[in-house]
């Protein structure tokens, strides 16, 4: 590629976990792993050299159009307190609101992407409580930039959703955008390359999820969605299906799916470990499936359990082996 | 007659977590006084209160990217305070496991990433060592990260295996961890810890770990220093440039120590002067007269004399360094002791993170062959409705506490220390600077810097993380 696909990384109001999970991308780290195709950082608050004075002038070129940005990353809610001043977060070195920087440069900007939940949809600092009064960059009425808003190359905000997102959302989306121009979105702005999936695609408690064989505490092998909150049946991601840090999920590591590529998911109206229900039955079924069936299913399957799917469902190692033939006689 | 000092105003201060703007009043080419300010709200205090205390679980961790785990296992432990849930020896390994690699991690993070790059900037050029220097550590292009941004990045499996992923898991709870492991998962655990310690002693150290964690004084650094050539091992060459560059006399901070003991290999407590004594959390107090807030809990953007969103924890009234080196040094560490005898620098601290990695690697290869595949790792923690609860931990940074008050099964209160709240505090009502604010003073400062590279220095030196300074 000849010119490179330029990007500005900004931190809002956000945790720098984002950063983090995408350092450990592909396992060859963030740089290098967007080097592979043609991508380029102008510069990234964790891993660039400029501060000070030297960064301000990177940005200033950037809001004033003087570079080129593709793409403009912001990672962590743009937090809007207090009374719309945005003073809870201000630019070091600038006497501006952070907030005035992102508007100024995702004006500019071929493409804005918002990496992980909080720039998406608000995400944890977007509570019920909301002290800062952080809204997504471009979701509902409040969104930062509005719903009008869209980047030079014709696309509404890009929303890499999830608390982290998987790096290689990250990675494959920036790749896409710098291949083709463009990418394929669902309705609320998440690339459909994740988002057309289930978290519950792959869940390596499969057979603990067809039996409804539920773990009953932390660390039991059932399936979680019954009893400790498991959201993966309605979660976009493909998080099943391609492994986290090399080898995990968060199902894989014993822990329920907390729905984090979801607007809202930070106010379950429950306690995230634990399901909600109505008499007896999990409020949150999948959504495609009529609600009788599954309840008739369910019931069913509990009934064909086999001791062994039973017995390993409350145990955090596998404490009855599937049963093998016995080996044919030889004559 | 003294010039009136000119005003500096440094940010944005990257390579840092999170956002940090430094005001230096500078004259006669040194740093008079400075004012170290956190300028990001996020009420992560006001975000907990009124919710189920389990869910302290899923929010607190995301109060920071980079010590996810480490407000977990403060998150977990004031549960279990309140709870008394006895935790099973699988399910203390393998928090140990998690929460060592993320200290692990970071160290190795902070040295080749956030602070060695300024060692490449052009104002070192003709430094003896600045060709080496530039080659491993130019941000985004040197070798080291090359290299060992790959190695952290499959260190991080680790993650994958026990917690499901890193940053922001859900595997450590009060009573154990969500993850057995099983015989082939402990194997797996090993060959993960294997090519990590291979790729840190082939290019970090260019030598054994066991070496790097016995040396116990200044005397025994500076000969294996000599010992090779400044290329070989990448901590070898930050010997050599601070030497060269004084780093052992810059950035001093105050002479006081605290720990909250990790791991049961370095036990708690504070040090003062060089006379140790133990820690007592009730002697912790938060001094908000310089912080945009009104109480604990309610900011106010306005509040006149204030200059920061950090609040300035106190212990007895008086600052405290926190990070590896007060880790070391209060659990007696010789070589801390050695490198720090009035107080921190810049080079302690940046050495005693690389030989406590040394250190954690090699404790961690323990760790695993002790868990018992097939034994219990989590026991049902019930669920806490009223009463009180402390969680200690040191993150990689130093001391992180965690305080859970709860009552009708709600959490009516959450307070948060973090690390670089100590180190990066603002001033307190009797004038006292912080740690940082402390140790910026004389730092020298040439004529046409804007950013002076020697407070960067001193700044990236304790490793701060201002997300959760200002959770």
């Amino acid at each position: 590629m000849s010119t490179p696909f330029s990007i500005l990384w900004l931190q809002a109001g956000s945790c720098g976990g984002c950063t983090m999970s995408a350092l450990a991308a592909d396992d060859v780290g963030l740089v290098q792993a967007l080097s592979r195709f043609g991508i380029r950082l102008l510069w990234h608050p964790s891993l660039s050299e400029e501060t000070g004075a030297d960064a301000l002038s990177i940005l200033a070129d950037c809001a004033g159009g003087k570079t080129k940005v593709d793409a403009l990353c912001v990672e962590g809610a743009a937090l809007t307190g207090p009374h719309g001043s945005g003073r809870f977060q201000m630019m070091s070195g600038t006497a501006l609101p952070l907030i005035h920087w992102i508007k100024a440069i995702a004006a500019q900007a071929e493409h804005v992407v918002a990496v992980g939940s909080c720039a998406a949809f608000g995400g944890i600092p977007a509570t019920e409580a909301n002290p800062t009064d952080a809204v997504g960059l471009q979701y509902g009425d409040t969104g930062l930039l509005g719903p009008d808003f869209r980047g030079r190359a014709g696309l509404p905000v890009i929303n890499i959703a999830g608390c982290a997102p998987h790096p290689g959302w990250l990675i494959e989306t920036l790749a896409e955008l710098a291949l083709s121009g463009s990418c394929a979105l669902d309705s609320l702005g998440r690339p459909r390359s994740f988002a057309d999936h289930l978290a519950h695609h792959g869940c390596s408690r499969n057979e603990f999820y067809e039996f409804k064989a539920s773990a009953a505490r932390a660390s039991d092998r059932g399936c979680l969605m019954e009893n400790l909150g498991c959201k993966a049946t309605q979660a976009p991601g493909d998080c099943n299906i391609r492994r986290w840090n090399g080898f995990g999920s968060c199902t894989d590591g014993g822990y329920t799916c907390i729905n984090c590529t979801s607007p809202g998911f930070q106010d379950p109206g429950a306690p995230f470990q634990e399901t909600a229900k109505v008499a007896g039955i999990p409020v949150g079924l999948p959504v495609d499936m009529p609600k009788a069936w599954f309840v008739a299913l369910a019931a069913l399957s509990k009934s064909a359990t086999p001791k062994r799917v039973r017995a390993n469902a409350h145990a955090d190692h596998v404490v009855i082996p599937p049963a093998r033939l016995p080996p044919k006689q030889s004559s | 007659m003294t010039a009136k000092p000119t005003r500096l105003i440094m940010g944005p201060f990257n390579r840092v977590e999170g956002d940090l703007e430094v005001s230096l009043d500078v004259s006669a080419g040194q740093v008079q006084s400075a004012r170290v300010t956190a300028p990001l709200y996020r009420g992560f205090e006001q975000i907990l209160a009124g919710r189920p205390p389990e869910d302290a679980l899923v929010i607190a961790p995301r109060i920071c990217g980079i010590c996810s785990v480490s407000q977990s296992v403060a998150a977990a432990r004031a549960i279990a305070a309140i709870a008394g849930a006895p935790m099973p020896d699988n399910g203390r390994l393998v928090t140990d496991l998690v929460l060592a690699a993320e200290n692990a991690a970071d160290h190795l993070t902070h040295f080749i990433l956030f602070f060695m790059p300024d060692f490449a900037r052009p104002v070192y050029a003709g430094r003896p060592w600045f060709r080496a220097a530039q080659t491993r550590f130019a941000a985004q292009g040197g070798q080291a990260g090359q290299s060992l941004v790959p190695a952290r990045a499959r260190f991080l499996h680790l993650m994958g295996l026990l917690a499901g992923k890193w940053p922001h898991s859900l595997a450590v709870q009060p009573g154990g961890v969500t993850k057995g492991v099983d015989t082939s998962e402990r194997i797996r655990l090993l060959g993960i810890l294997a090519d990590f310690r291979a790729a840190l002693e082939t290019t970090l150290f260019a030598d054994r770990l066991e070496h790097i964690a016995s040396l116990d004084s200044a005397q025994t650094l500076d000969a294996w220093a000599d010992a090779a050539p400044l290329d070989q091992g990448d901590f070898r060459l930050f010997l050599h440039i601070a030497r060269d560059l004084e780093l052992d006399r810059l950035g001093r901070g105050p002479a006081r120590f605290i720990s909250h003991g990790s791991f049961g290999l370095w036990p708690a407590g504070i040090v003062r002067d060089g006379v140790p004594a133990a820690f007592d959390p009730a002697q912790v107090s938060e001094d908000l007269s310089h912080a945009w807030m009104d109480s604990p809990t309610r900011p106010d953007a306005d509040k006149p004399g204030a200059y920061s969103w950090c609040k300035a924890p106190r212990l007895d009234g008086t600052t405290m360094e926190t990070g590896a080196l007060a880790r070391q040094w209060v659990a007696g560490d010789p070589l801390a002791r050695s490198l720090a005898p009035q107080g921190g620098t810049v080079a302690a601290r940046v050495i005693m993170r690389l030989v406590e990695l040394a250190r954690l690697v090699v404790a961690m290869e323990g760790w695993v062959r002790d868990i018992r595949p097939g034994q219990q790792f989590c026991v049902e923690s019930p669920l806490p409705l009223r009463g009180s609860g402390l969680g200690l931990v040191e993150a990689a940074r130093g001391a992180l506490s965690h305080r859970l008050t709860c009552d009708g099964g709600i959490i009516r209160d959450y307070a948060i220390i973090a690390p670089t709240t100590w180190n990066f505090s603002p001033r307190d009502r009797d004038g006292n600077p912080g740690p940082l604010e402390q140790a910026l003073v004389g730092a020298t400062v040439h004529e046409d810097e804007t950013s002076p590279v020697t407070v960067q220095h001193i700044v990236r030196s304790f490793d701060p993380c201002m997300v959760c300074t200002v959770h």
